[in-house]
């Protein structure tokens, strides 16, 4: 079973919640997908044990062989090529890794090379195999390294909590895509719920059955469970806002380790994630 | 016209409650929310006048046309997006638009010309114009390019030709196509970092990706009573990098209900507010 967990708004808490769902399970894994600033690790703490690297393809020209009729450069919608000093020169930044240059090409002068865009660490900690996304500083992309991220966890008998990055694009689609369940983290304020709702839509647009998890509660009026209750989304949890969270999050603290109030609140909310995959299962079917 | 960029790296530290606020402080006449695709600065701006509104077109995107298709497979063997999937039921080929980059190859390969790229609209955007100047977009679900939108939000808003000494800019949380694309060009960096673990491994990530471009960055720390040994050791971590650190907003529970009446923290009186009033104090003399 794969529960993706999404916000749309940056700091909402999805690295809180992911991580302690999956903690508090029997035995999970965890994929962080935030690859431009991954987390997770920092609290989870996993032994390595081991590093692999995600690599992308990238044009590479033999000058020999290049007669410079520019027909590479006329079909690369992404403007990574250009005629530079009588060669090609390729912008890597912006390459798309889609190949077509080495089939435009007439005098088969342009092979690939692997280029390493990031890295993917695995290891363990206590219940929790972690996987962390990590993209290299100055990459525009991360998408690859989450594709080979949830590739590399495909088999469904697990429980696999998958911790997405914030906005609504492309990384983000890539992420939850193979989810079976979505779970929408909310904070009460009106920048969350206007995140809320574009998150909403996009489940909805991946037909993914959801939930929300409103978190940082405070005792007055919530915009994002009023949004809920207008559109009659399911909230399957709540988690006030405490200092004390606060602090020990900021500190690296695995709250549901260590606290067994945390324990049994995100336990619950597991429980209740269960329940509504197997009830979407069975009314599917 | 010097524009100011407002970024974190970590999501939710507050770029956009320390963007608004200085927008109301240095009465900046041009801004913009380059967060395309999870924007907020509207909320909290008062504009006055309707937007104008103007499709955005990203990426072309593939079209099978099915009554050409021979069903080959090629394009779907060639896509390095995955993007091609054959439907069983209807015996098709169908492109998911989510997924197509537009890269163009399944047009190159197919023998019977049944692929062609096509524009679509993929948001909008939008440029709230009376005395001040504010550009953001709302990017369609779905369609993913942020990072050439981001690019078009910026130059939407420097093309009005306004006269303004600032400009301010509300950056996208992490370190990929939207924030380079985002720093790309602007005078200024002021990151907003939290006192946590988590805030200062991506404080240190974006610092790394923003100096790249060599552009002046202040840092100062919001919330920085969550935890004042991390906001410590985030001020001596940007005077190490010769970054200025220009201040620390403490966390406030009148933000929040500030924020969540349309207003920003310093069109009330309160501690998160005057905070950011002594962050612009100490910022304006150097811009």
């Amino acid at each position: 079973m794969k529960i993706a967990v999404l916000s749309g708004k940056g700091g909402t808490g999805k690295t809180l919640l992911a991580l302690n769902l999956a903690s508090v399970a029997d035995k999970a894994s965890y994929l962080d997908c935030d690859v431009e600033e991954p987390n997770g690790h920092l609290f989870l703490k996993p032994k390595i044990q081991f590093v692999e690297p995600v690599e992308v393809k990238m044009p590479r020209i033999n000058e020999e062989k290049c007669t410079g009729c520019r027909k590479c450069i006329d079909f690369c919608r992404f403007n990574a090529l250009a005629y530079v000093n009588h060669s090609i020169k390729v912008f890597e930044d912006v390459c798309h890794s889609c190949g077509g240059c080495t089939l435009v090409c007439p005098e088969n002068a342009i092979t690939e090379r692997n280029k390493t865009i990031g890295k993917i660490e695995k290891g363990l900690s206590e219940n929790v195999k972690v996987s962390t996304g990590i993209l290299n500083i100055g990459e525009a992309s991360g998408v690859p390294i989450v594709k080979q991220l949830i590739e590399s966890e495909a088999s469904n008998d697990e429980l696999v909590i998958i911790d997405a990055p914030p906005g609504s694009a492309c990384i983000v689609m890539e992420s939850i895509k193979d989810a079976d369940y979505c779970v929408l983290v909310a904070e009460p304020t009106i920048f969350g719920t206007q995140n809320l709702s574009m998150v909403h839509e996009l489940v909805e647009l991946f037909k993914i059955p959801f939930g929300v998890v409103l978190n940082k509660c405070l005792n007055h009026d919530n915009p994002a469970e009023n949004y809920c209750n207008d559109h009659k989304i399911s909230i399957i949890g709540k988690i006030d806002y405490s200092q004390e969270l606060a602090a020990l999050s900021s500190r690296g603290e695995l709250v549901s380790r260590t606290n067994t109030h945390y324990q049994t609140l995100f336990k619950t909310i597991l429980n209740r994630i269960v329940e509504e995959v197997a009830y979407e299962t069975t009314s599917r079917t | 016209m010097k524009q100011l960029l407002v970024l974190s790296g970590k999501g939710g530290t507050g770029k956009t409650t320390v963007a608004s606020a200085l927008i109301q402080l240095s009465h900046a006449k041009a801004f913009a929310d380059c967060d395309v695709d999870a924007p907020n600065l509207d909320l909290v701006m008062h504009q006055r006048c309707e937007p104008i509104k103007t499709d955005y077109f990203g990426m072309p995107k593939a079209i099978i046309h099915e009554e050409v298709c021979i069903e080959c497979g090629q394009c779907q063997s060639q896509c390095r997006f995955d993007a091609i999937t054959y439907n069983q039921f209807n015996e098709t080929y169908q492109v998911n638009l989510n997924a197509c980059e537009g890269c163009g190859v399944c047009e190159l390969i197919c023998p019977v010309d049944a692929i062609h790229l096509e524009s679509l609209v993929d948001g909008q955007m939008l440029l709230y114009k009376d005395e001040r100047v504010f550009s953001t977009a709302k990017l369609k679900m779905g369609s993913g390019t942020s990072g050439m939108l981001v690019t078009r939000v910026k130059k939407q808003m420097m093309e009005e030709e306004i006269d303004t000494n600032i400009a301010i800019i509300d950056g996208s949380p992490g370190i990929g196509c939207p924030v380079i694309a985002s720093i790309s060009g602007v005078d200024y960096v002021l990151i907003v970092a939290e006192p946590s673990l988590s805030g200062i491994s991506d404080m240190e990530r974006i610092i790394s990706t923003a100096s790249g471009f060599g552009v002046k960055t202040f840092v100062c720390v919001n919330k920085y009573d969550v935890n004042t040994e991390y906001t410590d050791k985030i001020e001596g971590y940007a005077k190490r990098k010769h970054l200025e650190f220009v201040g620390r907003i403490p966390y406030d529970v009148e933000a929040v209900k500030a924020i969540n009446q349309g207003n920003t923290i310093v069109d009330i009186d309160c501690a998160s507010g005057r905070a950011v009033g002594q962050i612009y104090e100490t910022i304006k003399n150097k811009l």
